[in-house]
Parts: structure tokens; sequence; C-alpha cells
């Protein structure tokens, strides 16, 4: 597998949030202002690549040679949870000022979607432990792009005239199905 | 009369989807077409009758500090049946559900009902809470995934109803989930208001 095809298929071609829908929670609850969006995607990207190389390790040493692949669901959701858990009390004690920029966006995390299908999707797609960290990378940049770039329009979206019932979610909804329409431009790139 | 409000409110008045905004990835990406919806639908039924089931029997058990695991743990034995049971019989549903039967685990409505109403409600009223979200999330999944089906294939339930040369293709693809679930939450808006 080519690492050049796992980037650019993961952030633009196949991106996480508009293409699969995976983290749609994060990306309309904390897409209101650049800011917060910037903050969540790098405590996702933290959590994300950590994860995936854990659950590998986890898969290819524990759960293949036991024959438990039944219990990936479970041990997959317990190590991202142990992990999100980790993560807080090391930075809370190692570095305060990172915590304090992550640290609302940590708790969240356990319950975000991209993070385990991330880690399923690198087992079931049978990458090697690098191309699973070049692909749990360029997954959370696509993560951070969108999210981004959605955070921007909806800062436009606060000036603009909406009709009354669309206004709040409907409008949101229908702004991330025209930026999805954007990126499916990119399809049949790689 | 009290328990057929419980058991209701989960249709319109608190309607998962529509209203609480919870369980968005599956909502979206499953719904390309009406029987998905419906097959995602009941899978999450299932597990959130299940644990809220588990969930309310043990409450007393659990300390209030590991209590969110424990709920982690129990969600997913039910969502590791689940995933078992569809692989055996329903293939072809397993097979194009594909990554989001694992990722029921992480369906926010399933801890959501764990956290707010079985882990302090009695086991029945928790059964029927369970039921009543459930059955409003496959009430919004069908719904979503039949508009998109008919828009985008010009079909329901794999019933053809008009010709395929007329169909929008945008809606079965990703950027019409965002679309039509943007047009009925407004539609239901509306609709409850009036």
């Amino acid at each position: 597998m080519n690492y050049f095809v796992i980037i650019i298929s993961a952030i633009l071609v196949n991106n996480i949030v508009l293409m699969q829908f995976l983290g749609i929670c994060p990306f309309l609850g904390v897409s209101k202002k650049v800011s917060t969006a910037v903050g969540m995607m790098g405590a996702v990207a933290f959590v994300m690549v950590l994860a995936t190389l854990v659950t590998y390790l986890i898969q290819v040493y524990i759960l293949n040679p036991l024959h438990l692949d039944f219990l990936q669901t479970i041990s997959f959701i317990l190590v991202i949870a142990f992990l999100v858990q980790l993560v807080e009390i090391i930075l809370k004690k190692a570095s305060p000022p990172l915590y304090q920029a992550l640290g609302i966006y940590l708790p969240l995390i356990t319950t975000n979607c991209a993070i385990l299908g991330v880690a399923i999707l690198t087992v079931q797609k049978d990458f090697n432990l690098l191309e699973g960290i070049v692909f749990a990378v360029s997954n959370a940049i696509g993560f951070g792009l969108a999210l981004i770039l959605f955070a921007g329009m909806r800062e436009h979206l606060d000036l603009v005239n909406v009709p009354k019932g669309l206004r709040g979610t409907p409008i949101a909804l229908i702004t991330a199905g025209i930026l999805a329409m954007a990126f499916m431009g990119f399809s049949g790139l790689v | 009369m009290n328990q057929w409000k419980n058991f209701s409110k989960g249709f319109i008045k608190e309607n998962p989807v529509f209203i609480l905004l919870l369980g968005m990835c599956p909502t979206l990406g499953v719904t390309t077409s009406a029987i998905n919806g419906l097959g995602m639908g009941l899978a999450t039924t299932f597990v959130l009758v299940m644990s809220n089931l588990v969930v309310s029997l043990i409450k007393n058990l659990i300390p209030d500090k590991v209590r969110i695991p424990s709920f982690i743990v129990i969600i997913a034995t039910f969502v590791t049946i689940v995933q078992m049971v569809m692989q055996a019989y329903v293939p072809a549903l397993y097979k194009s559900l594909g990554l989001f039967i694992p990722l029921i685990v992480v369906n926010c409505i399933v801890l959501g009902r764990a956290e707010a109403f079985a882990s302090k409600n009695t086991t029945g009223s928790s059964m029927i809470d369970g039921l009543g979200m459930g059955l409003g999330f496959s009430f919004a999944l069908t719904l979503l995934g039949s508009v998109r089906e008919i828009l985008g294939s010009g079909k329901i339930f794999n019933i053809p109803i008009y010709p395929e040369d007329y169909v929008t293709l945008l809606f079965v693809l990703p950027p019409g989930a965002f679309i039509v679930l943007g047009y009925l939450i407004y539609i239901i808006n509306k609709v409850k208001k009036a």
C-alpha cells in the first residue's frame, strides 16, 4: 500500500466526517467557532493516533493469537476509555496549559465514533503498524480539516438572514451537505 | 397512562434524532435505503432495551465512580451479541451496515438512556423507555432512509415506484444525507409547533 494513497484518500477522497459519517457529534457540536474547532482537532488527533497504536497491538498480539476476535468491540472501547482517562491525568500533571486547552474536549472523545471507527478500520484493512499510524494521522487531519472549514462557514452563517424555521441545526446540516458536495469533487483522485 | 407517555415520548416529542440530535453518525451513515435504516434501528433498539434492563437491575451494585465504564461494558456486550447474530442470520444487511454495527457502542442514545433513565428508574419503566426510544430511533432512520431511497433510486423497500431515468443520484450519496435530514428536522419542528 502506497503511503501517499493512504494519506490523500483519508484526508480528501474518503473524508472521515463528510464521506464516512464518523464523528458527526463533535462536528455539529463544537463547530460554532474556529478556535474551539482547533482545540477539538488537537484532542482528537492525539487520542486517535494513540488509540490506533494500542488497539492495533492488542489485536495482533492478544486477540489474534488467542482467537478472541469476538472481544474486539469490548476490548477496543475499554482501551479507548482507559486511554482518554490516562491522557487526561497525565496532561493535567505534565502540561497544564495543554490541559487547559484540550481539557473540556477530552471526556467527549470516548464516545466519538471516529476514534473507535478508525481503530476498527485499521484492523479491517489489514494495515501494518506504520500504515495504521499514517492512516490515523491522516484521518485526524481530515477530521480537523472538515471541522475547521465547517466552523468557518458557521461563523458566516450567524451574520446571514436565514428563514426562521431553518435556523440552528437544519441550516447547519444543509451547509454540511453542500460542503460534502464540494468534497465529492475529489472522488476519483486516487 | 403514565407508562404510555413514557413509551410514546420517543416518537415525536423527544425523538432521539429529530429533537435530541443524538446518534447522528449511524443516522446519516446507513440510511441509503429504507431497509438499512430499519435494520440499524432495530439493532439499536435491542441494545437499548437490554442495556436499560441490565443497568436498572444492577444500578444499586455499581459504585458511582465506575458507573460510566460499567455501562459501556454492558452495552458493548449486547452490541457483540447483535453483531454475531446479524452476521449469522442476515449477512447481507450485516455487510451493508458494516462498521456502524460495532459503533452502536458509542451511540450517545444508548449511553444517554442508561445514564439519564435506567440508572434512576425501575426495571419495567426502563425497558419501556428503551423500547420507546429505540422505536423512535428506528422510525427516524426508516423515514430518512425512505425519503433518500425514493429520491435517489426511485424505490422504497426495494420496490420500484418510478423509472430510474428520473432519479437524483445525489440523495443516496453522502451530501444527500445531510440535506434530507436538515429539511426533515425543519418539517418536524414546523409540525411540532402547529
